[in-house]
């Protein structure tokens, strides 16, 4: 069983590998590298039983001097990331066909590369290699948005890069600290699970994690590297940032953060949920304002998020389970909406949205993708993102109900903003820039079928995933609870 | 000792060679000389040799020697036609190095001030020249008499420092400086206390860490590149392996003491160091200022002395120094094919030169402490030793300066990949390629695979 893991965390850095030395048919090899790990995965969920136990455990001596470990394992709530992260690459890497990249070899070696980085974050059972693959994700999505990216990507990265290695590097103080008070002198999560922590440690040891999840995912006020870096980055880094990377934050937070210092998540959980809010009610406001509909995108994401981070502090089931398909279905939801301006941009040369309208009457299998996508990104009921939102709703009501007031204007805002935006682009009269639109074709047509099958499936029929990680997260909030009354 | 001897007998028949003018054998004389002097060490391990109470090759200096002798056949091999333009007389280049290379392992292996002493003075006199090796650059003549005259001034400091020791106990030996330590912990003779700071500043001078780093940005860029690379690794090194073998063995039991200004002077360092690297236009000038702040993260070891600072020192130095080798023999590089080395000299390099590129991207992410390469275990390893007693904030310090690093080390890697330039092609010899991969391989195999290093003291 162990090789499986072992095999879908190398798969993709032999892939990259590979790819680096393929010229222009790299964009076919990294394909099918990611499709197989894709079929990996499948076979991953398939044997796995949904019960709370670590299945598929690889634990073999690393650094031991230090008393490091390659520890990793998979979980209910590893396995929903895991999918996320291997189901979302290769739609990326086929949405990506269309661009004629400079050195494509190189670009899409970066992406597996960082999908090794994204699979050892969500797997790792062990702090240091957890560490390790937080930085290693970040390093091949700088290069990504540096290289490919926009005119002012230069300076903008630089941002992107300071902030999110400043939040690595005071996580890595937390791990250390944790890594010392462990009397077994390890990394092991469980060990780590099993410290007794005074609440002024724990309060200490909570902001040095936080910051870091929070600058990634992001939370107000964390955030303002973000616009920035969507904006510039190339698509396929904008994707990748926005679908996959900034699940990291939200996994870090379920997976480190709640069970190694609960009671400094009861002290400042309160904290995290205000930013959270404020951070859903300030980005919507502003998504309203925006010009550029990749900027209102990377607004209205920050207040998704915001919303699954609140939901998450709440500490309850249906916050969690929320969180948890949230993640997959904000992932598709955003890729798919970052697809079509995309598609708009590489046509017409602009997402500026006072320049566009009337696109679906020159494209109406685009329009209806789109609209499809936005259906599921204002949380319909039928589509993926109703199940998520309406979960972390319930969950946290159950909190506090005016924070549930506060973090319900996402979905009124949400359906404000996204028909707008609609409305704006593909709806009204045509202008010269849009009266010749080409409708989608091709790889453009196969990657917005599956978005769009994505949404309706995971809408329709949630019950598979949320499945998936029940019993995990159930355990995981057990373990937080008791470890909470034992601290009192 | 045979290392030693095997040093200077090679110095000294290269010297004879280029009398001959068979410029043709000197390197590879030098260099098979220093692979057997690197056997002769590799041999020595664990056998611990005492040779009259002068010195020791116990683990601690063959390990050191190891790699300051590894670290100059690497410098070595990047002389190919470097020194040839500047002069007819190659050989007493080759001869000052390896002269350099003598006193640097009496500096490891020490057991006896004096020998202290000898052997920093053999190295500096060999740099002084070094240094103002280009007899008509203005730069480097101004390099070799700062260097000369800030090198003399820290001699006095070391000397009268040893003096006050002398006085206070008696004796020379490092065993009988200890033993007197221990003996009289209560009631050491007041002499003795200056004496400690005297040398401190002495070496402080010596490894270029602030307040006493003023030197070091002129003699670095004044000297030539190839010189700066020994002086910032190998030469570097070896100071703090004299440090180390003084400060955490002999002098340990008076730490209560020393601590307190040391950790005033790693905040000193490490502040002074990243943010004047922060502002730098230029490459080289760049690197001797972060090689003040990495001074700073190496004094870690000393600020809390553990089972382990020996070894976290050996580590930090052996990812510093391959890092380093990479950034300068990519500076030579650049700078005989465009002339300057300021960043925009760098522009646009990641396109024709993809290995050249490459490689200085890993040494730069390594030298910032990027996981998988070998910057980030030593770095790793020196945060881990200080918060072990709990200076939580002087870690957090560090940490910010690190970021600070980052950004700094980022500006050559956004020169080379995301900024257009005129699209040279650099003539990349294969001696150059040997060890740009070479140096490429360690730092990532100690990244990753770190462990065979770790306890190796």
């Amino acid at each position: 069983m162990e090789q499986l893991l072992i095999l879908l965390i190398f798969l993709p850095v032999v892939g990259a590998l590979v790819t680096a030395f393929t010229g222009n048919a790299a964009k076919h090899v990294a394909l099918v590298f990611a499709v197989a790990s894709l079929a990996l995965t499948a076979v991953v969920a398939g044997q796995f039983i949904p019960d709370a136990s670590t299945q598929f455990v690889v634990n073999l001596p690393w650094i031991q001097d230090l008393g490091i470990h390659f520890h990793a394992g998979i979980d209910g709530i590893s396995l929903i990331t895991v999918l996320l992260t291997n189901v979302l690459v290769p739609i990326i890497i086929l949405a990506s066909y269309q661009h004629n990249y400079k050195s494509p070899a190189g670009f899409f070696a970066l992406i597996l590369f960082m999908q090794a980085g994204l699979l050892v974050v969500f797997t790792a059972m062990d702090a240091f290699l957890f560490y390790i693959g937080w930085e290693a994700a970040l390093i091949p999505i700088y290069f990504i948005c540096a290289i490919w990216g926009g005119k002012d990507r230069i300076k903008v990265n630089m941002k992107f890069f300071v902030y999110t290695i400043a939040g690595s590097l005071f996580m890595l103080l937390g791990i250390i600290y944790l890594y010392l008070q462990n009397p077994a002198h390890n990394f092991d999560i469980q060990a780590f699970y099993q410290l007794h922590l005074d609440p002024v440690q724990q309060g200490w040891i909570f902001w040095s994690f936080f910051i870091a999840f929070a600058i990634k995912m992001p939370i107000f006020p964390f955030h303002t590297w973000q616009p920035d870096t969507y904006t510039e980055a190339p698509a396929a880094g904008t994707m990748l940032l926005s679908g996959i990377m900034l699940k990291m934050g939200i996994y870090g937070v379920i997976r480190w953060l709640l069970p190694i210092v609960p009671a400094g998540v009861e002290e400042w959980g309160n904290t995290a949920i205000i930013l959270s809010i404020i951070g859903i009610v300030y980005a919507s406001l502003i998504a309203f304002r925006q010009k550029d509909a990749k900027r209102l995108i990377a607004y209205s994401s920050i207040a998704h998020v915001g919303l699954i981070s609140a939901g998450i502090f709440a500490l309850n089931t249906q916050g969690m389970q929320g969180a948890m398909i949230q993640m997959l279905s904000h992932g598709v939801n955003v890729i798919g909406l970052f697809f079509v301006l995309d598609i708009i941009f590489s046509r017409v040369k602009t997402n500026t949205i006072a320049e566009l309208g009337g696109i679906a009457k020159s494209a109406p299998k685009l329009a209806i993708a789109f609209l499809i996508i936005v259906l599921g990104t204002v949380a319909l009921p039928g589509t993926n993102g109703f199940i998520g939102e309406f979960l972390l709703l319930i969950g946290i009501y159950q909190y506090n109900i005016w924070a549930v007031v506060f973090a319900g204007l996402t979905v009124i805002f949400g359906a404000v903003y996204m028909f707008r935006l609609y409305q704006n682009i593909m709806l009204g009269k045509t202008n010269e820039l849009t009266l010749g639109f080409a409708d989608i074709k091709g790889t453009e047509q196969i990657v917005l079928v599956i978005i769009c099958a994505l949404i309706i499936v995971l809408g329709v029929y949630p019950k598979p995933i949320l499945h998936l990680s029940e019993a995990s997260v159930q355990q995981l909030l057990e373990q937080v609870n008791q470890k909470l009354t034992s601290v009192k | 000792m045979n290392i030693i001897i095997t040093i200077v007998v090679t110095a000294l028949a290269v010297l004879y060679a280029g009398l001959f003018k068979a410029k043709k054998a000197l390197l590879p004389l030098t260099l098979v000389g220093l692979l057997i002097s690197l056997a002769f060490a590799v041999t020595a391990w664990n056998s611990n040799t005492v040779y009259y109470g002068m010195m020791e090759m116990d683990n601690f200096a063959i390990a050191f020697s190891s790699l300051t002798i590894l670290g100059t056949i690497f410098i070595f091999l990047l002389t190919q036609n470097y020194f040839a333009k500047d002069s007819e007389n190659v050989a007493e280049y080759y001869t000052l190095i390896l002269f350099a290379l003598a006193g640097i392992v009496i500096m490891v292996s020490y057991t006896n001030m004096s020998m202290l002493f000898i052997g920093i003075e053999i190295m500096s006199v060999a740099l002084y020249i070094l240094a103002g090796i280009r007899k008509n650059n203005f730069a480097s003549n101004e390099a070799s008499l700062k260097y000369f005259l800030m090198g003399a001034f820290s001699t006095g400091f070391l000397l009268f420092g040893i003096t006050l020791v002398y006085g206070a106990t008696g004796s020379f030996s490092l065993h009988a400086i200890n033993q007197y330590l221990i003996g009289n912990y209560q009631a050491v003779s007041p002499l003795f206390y200056p004496g400690v700071i005297l040398i401190m500043v002495g070496l402080c001078f010596k490894i270029g860490a602030a307040p006493f780093h003023f030197w070091t940005p002129d003699v670095y860029e004044g000297a030539p590149s190839l010189i700066t690379a020994f002086m910032s690794t190998v030469v570097k090194t070896a100071g703090f392996a004299a440090f180390l073998r003084l400060f955490a063995g002999t002098f340990a039991p008076l730490h209560d003491f020393w601590m307190p200004p040391l950790m005033a002077i790693v905040c000193i360092t490490l502040f002074i160091g990243n943010v004047t690297a922060l502002f730098q236009k230029n490459f080289k000038r760049m690197l001797a200022y972060s090689s003040i702040s990495h001074a700073g993260y190496l004094l870690f070891s000393l600020v809390t002395l553990t089972a382990n600072s020996a070894n976290n020192v050996m580590v930090y130095a052996a990812a510093y120094t391959f890092a380093s080798i990479i950034a300068f023999a990519v500076l030579i590089l650049v700078k005989q094919k465009t002339g300057h080395d300021n960043f925009e000299s760098f522009n646009g390099l990641g396109k024709r030169n993809p290995l050249v590129a490459l490689a200085l991207t890993i040494a730069m992410l390594s030298l910032a402490g990027i996981p998988l390469t070998a910057g980030f275990i030593g770095k790793y390893l020196m945060f881990l030793n200080v918060m072990n007693e709990y200076q939580i904030y002087l870690v957090a310090f560090a940490i910010l300066n690190a970021l600070v690093g980052f950004y700094y080390y980022l500006r050559v890697i956004v020169a080379m990949y995301f900024k257009e330039g005129a699209e040279v092609v650099l003539e990349t010899p294969v001696q150059y390629k040997v060890v740009l991969i070479l140096s490429v391989i360690i730092t990532i195999f100690l990244g990753v695979y770190p462990t065979i290093i770790l306890n190796l003291i």
